[in-house]
């Protein structure tokens, strides 16, 4: 079943503490590869049948108003077979 | 004067919110999250705690709550309405303060006693406090860090609208280390640092928090 997945990240400006740590504790466990890291969030939503172009307008509509706060996150809509 | 103190599921300080507006000489009036009624109070508080368990992002589930829509139409027309902490975070969320609060900068979660500088003192919260007035009240926040754009950032520091710093070292990495911040017209404020904890010698570090408190008082009484 397809699902339409929604990525939402800090902007790159905002200061992103947990990619940090992140990115810091990486090495600590031989990793060396990672020049930074940064956290977002994912949201996997189920509809009935292929998303409509009309239902992902709405899920942008959400991401706008609920899944992602605009002053400090951008996100992204798409469609995952 | 009647004082709502706003309690969301998870919200922990309304009880001592509303002590602080006793304490100050105003009624305490209880509003619940899910009543889109403001029982004629004159102003409202939003206290710290976690509202909704900071699911999504603090504040985020809240702003959409019934007795939010009346808060908000009431704050646009005027109505004074202070946000400590997690109602800070609401307030932001629901774009009556601009930027946002983010993660701590060290990933702490902080709770001390902390100094702060009382920086704008013309709004209904902060008209009991005199420019440049320290003061000492507890922090406690994981998400405390203020954050927003240079142009909002300007603006706020360019119109005054900076109402408290914090003072020696930033706990949390907010930019221009601001504690608190109001919206153009002085009656909406955001606090992150809880004066409501610090209203008597009894129960609080100090009792440098209560003029929040008295001052909404003057304001409503002017």
């Amino acid at each position: 079943m397809a699902k339409i997945v929604v990525d939402v990240m800090l902007k790159p400006e905002i200061l992103d503490p947990q990619g940090v740590a992140v990115s810091a504790a990486l090495p600590r466990l031989g990793f060396t590869f990672a020049k930074s890291v940064r956290q977002g969030k994912r949201f996997e939503i189920e509809v009935d049948g292929d998303p409509t172009p009309a239902q992902l307008a709405e899920v942008e509509k959400a991401a706008e108003k609920l899944l992602a706060n605009p002053v400090i996150e951008t996100f992204t809509v798409r469609v995952e077979k | 004067m009647k004082v709502g103190v706003v309690t969301f599921p998870g919200t922990l300080d309304d009880r001592d919110a509303a002590r602080a507006a006793t304490h100050a000489g105003t009624t305490a009036v209880s509003l619940w999250h899910n009543d889109a009624d403001l029982k004629g109070v004159d102003a409202v508080i939003l206290p710290g705690g976690f509202s909704y368990g900071d699911y999504l992002r603090c504040g985020a589930i809240s702003r959409f709550a019934p007795v939010m829509e009346k808060i908000i139409d009431a704050a646009n027309g005027g109505m004074p309405l202070l946000g400590i902490c997690n109602g800070f975070q609401v307030l932001c969320e629901a774009h009556l303060l601009p930027g946002a609060l983010t993660r701590n900068h060290e990933l702490h979660f902080l709770c001390r006693d902390q100094k702060l500088e009382i920086t704008n003192n013309q709004t209904a919260w902060t008209t009991s406090y005199k420019v440049g007035q320290e003061i000492v009240i507890p922090l406690k926040n994981g998400e405390g860090s203020f954050q927003c754009d240079d142009a909002t950032l300007a603006a706020l520091e360019g119109e005054g609208r900076i109402i408290a710093r914090y003072v020696g070292e930033n706990p949390n990495g907010s930019r221009n280390k601001i504690a608190g911040i109001t919206n153009e017209r002085g009656n909406v404020v955001g606090l992150m640092p809880h004066p409501e904890h610090a209203i008597d010698a009894l129960t609080g570090p100090t009792a440098d928090g209560l003029a929040f408190f008295t001052s909404v008082l003057n304001a409503m009484v002017k």
